[in-house]
């Protein structure tokens, strides 16, 4: 069989497509990106002619993935932790709807915070909806789980989740692929009503998803990846995690038969396996990439039972990620700690490109706004969030997908005058545009500035929904024509830029600012594959 | 055989092109592999870092542990001192002297240079000038590699194969022009 050498989202897509994928949906988000990207350069993928084309935003790709698995079809939906909550409403309904093909739904979340806002832990929805979810600890094992997970979908008729981290996202191994499964062949749900959840056919649908939660938790495709191994000595067990697996084995070693441990990878997880690890030591270590989930679940409210270690008692630091050092603390064992950084190294945070279009506009926009002070910017999720550093010093929200237009309304609403959004393109279409329909309907003094790049920027330059169509989405939505203003954002139209925005900025209505010009690393790419012939 | 080493540099300046080398080099030699990428917002322009372990034996943590990294990469100097807690007291570091400058408070070069002598295995190249002599003006990250090889534990050939068969859809000039600088770069080290 072939090995390749994988990022773990590469072998989560590479699973996929073995696994008789018909459809990928999904919008770009570290760390997640890269499994669409994959299924997009497969040739494989290509040949059958496998859906992979991006969606508006992790809500329309979960509902059409949903679509994809109405029609008998295998399914995957994949994106960023945030991005699950966009999907969220689609997500815990199609627990309650069931699925017909196989669906599996891929959240990666990124503990740290190395590029998101929050480093919230996706198991929560998985519990929260009701259905199983994998936790992968190898690329191997994220590979072998694919399949699972669609087997598992298709028999208890439920999308399974599916949750990694930025590490094992962005970490490559070499996978050992398995046979090819072919695509499933077109079937409606047998069930006319499955998909209708109208109150009295969800209370029935409600039941029949709590009574199989409780038999997922013998099913065998997820407890095999929950193993309890046991241990010469009965002092100290220990639980883990997902990736935290390795951690762990990094430390102790592979042949290691001192620690009872248990290795958690499926959930949910029966009771008589932590039963068992509890009942043979006198202390238990947990060790979670993310939140302490089984932690909590095993202190109860009341914290009477075993004596317990993990992230709650600070034996592992309570955020961020884990790594092999924090375990080796945790287990007690000495950490080699290298000589320190010297003074001399400074911070180099993430900055604008060369010749970006957002520094020039942000320019602009400081210069018109100066007169009115600070505090009236909101923005967003995109490389124009970058501004909120020295030397820009522009931006005062970033807080989800599309709220800079929401925050200016509300800010607007208190009196705040004038009230500014900065948003991308690609994130207005995500979520954006709802926003500014409010805006319209009520009228909001607000000024919304669409730092229009054309494409995906901070994810590396995906297709964006809004690529000449910003125009004529705004006149859509209704904002009045001599208030779109389009305008280029180069240093020798600065003056020009300072004035419409000036302008714009005193009218006590809806208007919108299109700073348009090209992404100067997709423009770059562009060029050189023009070139090359590519 | 056990070979833990950090990559590091700036977002943009072609450490992953030094990771596929060794990977490919370390698949064809059979070897167990994980490489840790940074991916998303530091890519633009911000400090990135790579780590890349390769082992005969299954390597379980993606991540290096503190004072264990046998060897550090870098294609910038000041970058090259960020990840000494991870350098083993036998580790070597290996720089390109030549720093990227895209801060306001950029240290002085002289300062930075001063610190990396202060560890005791370190080897500094100006990679950008053998590059150019070398008649590849852009392959100074492959350079360092060069520089480089004689402390991973592999052979040089296996280093020159993966480069033909990273860079042959490129054309042969190309191939030519990197295999020129791994062995510049090698050559370096060896005096």
């Amino acid at each position: 069989m072939k090995k390749l050498l994988l990022l773990g989202d590469e072998a989560i897509a590479q699973a996929a497509l073995d696994a008789g994928l018909s459809g990928m949906y999904a919008y770009p988000g570290t760390p997640s990106t890269e499994i669409m990207e994959y299924i997009q350069s497969s040739e494989d993928a290509s040949f059958r002619n496998v859906h992979r084309s991006w969606s508006a935003n992790e809500k329309t790709a979960m509902e059409a993935a949903l679509g994809m698995s109405y029609a008998g079809k295998r399914a995957m939906v994949a994106m960023k932790h945030v991005g699950l909550n966009v999907a969220a409403d689609g997500f815990i309904n199609s627990a309650m709807t069931g699925v017909n093909g196989g669906l599996v739904v891929v959240s990666a979340d990124d503990p740290s915070m190395h590029s998101s806002q929050n480093e919230q832990d996706s198991r929560f929805y998985g519990k929260f909806a009701l259905v199983p979810c994998f936790e992968p600890s190898s690329q191997q094992e994220a590979y072998d789980m694919i399949f699972d997970a669609f087997d598992t979908s298709e028999k208890y008729k439920l999308p399974v989740l599916l949750r990694i981290t930025t590490r094992l996202a962005h970490s490559r191994a070499s996978v050992l692929l398995k046979e090819i499964i072919p695509e499933k062949k077109l079937c409606m749900p047998p069930d006319p009503l499955q998909f209708v959840l109208l109150p009295a056919i969800a209370r029935k649908k409600y039941k029949g998803l709590l009574s199989s939660y409780e038999a997922l938790k013998y099913e065998i495709r997820i407890s095999k990846y929950n193993s309890f191994k046991d241990g010469s000595k009965r002092g100290l067990g220990i639980i883990a995690c997902g990736i935290a697996y390795n951690y762990l084995i990094e430390n102790i070693g592979e042949g290691n038969n001192e620690y009872p441990i248990l290795k958690i990878a499926g959930y949910p997880f029966p009771k008589d396996l932590i039963a068992d690890l509890t009942s043979r030591c006198e202390e238990v270590l947990i060790l979670e990439e993310g939140a302490p989930m089984i932690e909590e679940a095993l202190r109860g409210i009341l914290d009477e039972g075993i004596k317990i270690y993990g992230r709650l008692d600070g034996t592992v630091p309570r955020d961020g990620e884990l790594n092999p050092s924090i375990v080796a603390r945790a287990l007690g064992l000495p950490v080699s700690y290298g000589e320190d950084v010297p003074s001399v190294v400074r911070m180099r945070p993430p900055s604008f490109c060369k010749g970006c279009g957002h520094a020039d506009m942000y320019n602009s926009l400081n210069e018109a706004i100066k007169p009115y002070g600070p505090g009236r910017v909101f923005s967003d999720i995109g490389c124009y969030t970058l501004a909120a550093l020295p030397p820009y010093n522009a931006i005062y929200s970033c807080v989800d997908m599309g709220a800079s237009v929401t925050m200016a309304i509300g800010a607007a609403d208190a009196g705040i005058f004038p009230s500014v959004a900065v948003i991308g393109d690609s994130t207005f279409t995500h979520s954006g545009m709802t926003g500014l329909l409010d805006a319209v309907v009520k009228n909001s003094a607000v000024t919304v500035i669409i730092s229009d790049n054309s494409t995906t920027g901070m994810t590396g330059g995906q297709q964006s929904h809004a690529t000449g169509r910003l125009e004529q989405i705004c006149e859509g939505i209704g904002v009045a024509h001599d208030h779109i203003r389009v305008l280029i954002p180069l240093r020798k139209n600065h003056e020009e830029n300072v004035r419409i925005m000036k302008e714009e900025f005193e009218y006590k209505g809806v208007s919108v600012i299109i700073a348009s010009r090209e992404c100067i690393q997709t423009a770059t790419k562009r060029k050189r594959s023009e070139t090359s012939g590519d | 055989m056990k070979s833990d080493i950090i990559l590091s540099g700036v977002g943009g300046q072609g450490i992953l092109t030094i990771a596929a080398t060794i990977g490919l080099a370390a698949v064809a030699n059979n070897l167990f592999l994980k490489q840790a990428e940074v991916h998303g917002m530091s890519q633009r322009g911000g400090d990135v870092q790579s780590h890349l372990r390769l082992s005969d034996k299954p390597v379980s943590s993606d991540l290096i542990p503190y004072g264990k990294a046998d060897l550090i990469i870098s294609v910038e100097p000041m970058e090259s001192l960020r990840y000494l807690p991870w350098l083993s007291k036998n580790g070597w570091l290996v720089t390109n002297s030549n720093p990227f400058i895209n801060i306001p408070d950029y240290p002085s070069i002289d300062d930075i240079l001063n610190e990396i002598k202060k560890v005791k295995n370190h080897i500094i190249i100006d990679a950008d000038t053998i590059a150019k002599e070398a008649g590849a003006a852009r392959a100074g990250n492959i350079v360092i590699l060069g520089a480089a090889s004689g402390f991973i534990d592999m052979s040089f050939e296996s280093l020159e194969n993966s480069i033909r068969q990273l860079f042959k859809r490129k054309g042969e000039e190309v191939v030519e022009s990197n295999l020129k600088a791994l062995r510049a770069g090698s050559e370096f080290s060896g005096k």
